[in-house]
């Protein structure tokens, strides 16, 4: 399947099987640079879709559209039965509650443990109790393996605990979709394998997934579908073993320098 | 409240206060101007001297800046005032004023240009002294033009505090514009009134310093000019 | 006459009045310079454009044209206005307008990203402000506000324009009598410097402390 920046026919679904995320024609601009460039996809519930392309093809930017740190121009992104639109304020509370990201550094409260950085946004925003809250911290953290790191601080962990700590942040929101922003990227190359290891549990237990990555080897052996970005467009997408058969001149490009 | 404000003493014919105010405005401008320039000079020459291989004379500029910085200019003002006045040193309340602001900004200068020298790289100098720069050249021509052009938005926020601080040299009976303003107030008891316009003079000239410096900054420094404050 | 010991508790006192005008100064300045840092990083432009009008007013402003300000203004609504009043909201005005400039700074300086991941996690403005960014922000401001609270103190000086008795009006009292200027601004000098010096280091060790972590 090839997609060279046509937008699907809008599929009349039933709501059950509604796509988790979907992008219609979405433009994004800072200023006069147009950064998206009218993209559409759509990424099915327990759907592990990975965006891929070379730096400033758009990507990261259009992961960020979803969450709302990056306001789109026109078009709209479906999130979760809300919709993500130019001037939209209103559901963007809504969307974040649903939708937990991983960024390329981590970001974790420098000033909170490990435990109260888990544990900030269930009982702020949930008003989960703080017992409650704590076990859902003992939960995730043994999900990403780190169940004795609890009361450190960030700083007291090497970079790919970080990153999982900052995996199960997002996961204590219990969300429908998770995204993650070249989280392996600023890893040294001993420890991504920690970090990616945890991915690809999530992704087999069937989480929706976004991710916008570098590691050809991971999402040609997790993606449920990968997209293509190039200049600010969906130029390619396919299933996994889309990689091996690139079918535009630019994909393979991409693929042979192994970037 | 039920005051009535009344301005109307600033121009009573029979004493025309605007023109007292504009005098203590003028003697504030000159107060102000003088300690700027005597306090720049003696504020870079002090920097410099922190720099030097004398370990005595860089102990001597730290004592004189941690005293000034540490106390408030209102004490340094009198001590010099009232105590060089017992030991027969008079001088008019002016000129006291013009010494105890140089004395005062100068450490403040000083620290500030410091600190703009210190953030001239090694590099720099490595590269001068290579070029045979002797020590004095090094300093004039390659580490204090990138320092002072560094520190300019700190020096020039640090004069116009001074200049707000001339406001206390009333205190010595310096006739500037605070000055006026007691006295106008003393005949007209129209306290409120003659401070509100005492603010407003005083906010012009905040305005009209910044201004300048805006302007010498863009007259002195033609990269800054080009492309923009360094880093 | 000589000075005394009379004198020295005189002294004493009015140093007491100094630390307990620079307590009420800054307590009233800070409660005034968060409103001023918070209003200066509101999303809303109205908000922004008054703080900062506040800001550049105040301190084009000199403390004791302000001091005179309240004494008279305070006194046109018919109280009688005591000195310590007038000089300590005058100080607390002056203050809010530095502190809020320097706290406004700290906020920013706070990294986007920590914005952004309070805000992905849903947290509101305002539990993303109290829980993640002011925490963060109150670590980077203690160099600096520690540094001005060395200002306030020889702030306080400026209340002898309206004959408050603290530190300065003290020595300037005694000095009346005795005629021993050295001897007695040295003595006052010995005391502004015995508050604030410790002060002024300890902001400079830990700015220094803040530096070497942060690079």
């Amino acid at each position: 399947m090839t997609l060279h920046a046509t937008a699907p026919a809008p599929a009349v679904e039933p709501a059950a099987a509604a796509p988790a995320v979907r992008f219609n024609a979405v433009h994004k601009s800072f200023g006069t640079l147009e950064v998206l460039k009218g993209i559409s996809f759509a990424v099915g519930r327990g759907e592990v879709v990975c965006l891929i392309g070379r730096s400033g093809s758009g990507k990261s930017t259009a992961l960020r559209c979803i969450n709302g740190l990056e306001r789109i121009t026109t078009g709209s992104i479906d999130v979760c039965g809300h919709v993500v639109s130019p001037d939209g304020r209103a559901d963007l509370h809504a969307v974040r509650k649903r939708v937990g990201i991983v960024f390329q550094s981590y970001n974790l409260f420098p000033h909170l443990t490990v435990e109260q950085n888990i544990t900030l946004a269930p009982r702020r925003v949930k008003k989960t109790a703080p017992a409650e809250a704590r076990a859902i911290a003992a939960d995730v953290l043994a999900k990403v393996g780190l169940s004795d790191k609890r009361d450190s601080y960030p700083e007291q962990l090497s970079g790919g605990q970080q990153q999982r700590v900052a995996i199960a942040r997002a996961l204590a929101m219990q969300p429908e979709v998770m995204l993650f922003d070249e989280v392996t990227s600023a890893l040294d190359p001993e420890l991504t394998g920690e970090v990616l290891k945890v991915m690809e549990d999530l992704a087999r237990g069937g989480m929706t997934m976004v991710l916008v990555t570098h590691e050809m080897a991971f999402a040609s052996r997790v993606a449920d579908k990968i997209i293509f970005m190039h200049q600010g467009r969906v130029h390619e997408a396919g299933p996994r073993d889309m990689l091996s058969r690139p079918e535009t001149p630019e994909l393979r490009q991409f693929v042979g320098t192994g970037l | 409240m039920n005051y009535q404000f009344d301005f109307s003493f600033l121009w009573d014919p029979d004493n025309s206060y605007w023109r007292d105010i504009l005098h203590g405005t003028w003697l504030t401008v000159e107060l102000t101007l003088l300690a700027i320039v005597l306090g720049f000079t003696l504020g870079a020459a002090c920097a410099i001297g922190s720099t030097s291989r004398m370990p005595a004379l860089r102990r001597a500029i730290a004592v004189y800046v941690e005293v000034i910085r540490n106390t408030p200019l209102l004490v340094q003002t009198f001590w010099l005032f009232f105590g060089l006045a017992s030991i027969g040193f008079k001088f008019s309340a002016f000129t006291a004023a013009v010494i105890a602001l140089t004395v005062n900004i100068a450490a403040y200068t000083s620290e500030i240009i410091r600190s703009g020298i210190e953030s001239v790289r090694k590099g720099q100098i490595e590269a001068a002294e290579s070029l045979g720069l002797s020590r004095m050249q090094l300093l004039f021509d390659v580490v204090l033009p990138p320092a002072i052009e560094r520190v300019l938005p700190s020096l020039s926020g640090q004069f116009v505090l001074m200049m707000l601080a001339t406001s206390i040299m009333a205190q010595i009976s310096t006739e500037e514009l605070m000055a006026a303003a007691s006295r106008i107030q003393s005949e007209t008891f129209r306290g409120f009134e003659i401070y509100i316009v005492v603010a407003v003079v005083y906010l012009a000239l905040t305005v009209a310093l910044r201004f300048a410096f805006a302007l010498l900054a863009w007259a002195a420094f033609p990269r800054r000019r080009r492309l923009g404050t360094p880093v | 006459m000589t000075f005394s010991l009379a004198n020295l508790v005189y002294l004493l006192q009015g140093t007491l009045w100094t630390v307990a005008l620079a307590l009420l100064s800054f307590v009233g300045g800070g409660v005034l310079g968060l409103a001023v840092a918070l209003m200066r990083v509101s999303r809303f432009g109205a908000l922004r454009f008054a703080a900062g009008t506040w800001i550049q007013v105040i301190q084009g402003i000199p403390l004791p044209v302000l001091i005179f300000l309240s004494y008279f203004g305070l006194g046109v609504t018919g109280f009688d206005v005591p000195a310590l009043a007038a000089a300590a909201l005058s100080i607390a005005v002056n203050s809010s307008a530095f502190l809020g400039d320097i706290w406004r700074g700290c906020i920013q300086a706070v990294a986007k990203t920590q914005w952004e991941a309070a805000d992905s996690l849903a947290l509101n403005g305002f539990q993303r402000m109290v829980d993640v960014v002011l925490p963060q922000a109150i670590r980077l401001a203690i160099p600096a506000t520690i540094g001005f609270s060395v200002q306030i103190i020889k702030n306080t000086s400026y209340a002898v324009v309206i004959g408050f008795i603290e530190l300065t009006q003290s020595g300037k009292i005694i000095n009346n009598a005795l005629y021993e200027p050295f001897l007695i601004f040295t003595i006052v000098g010995l005391v502004y410097f015995a508050l604030c010096s410790p002060l002024s280091n300890a902001s400079r060790r830990l700015e220094a402390r803040l530096r070497a972590r942060g690079a």
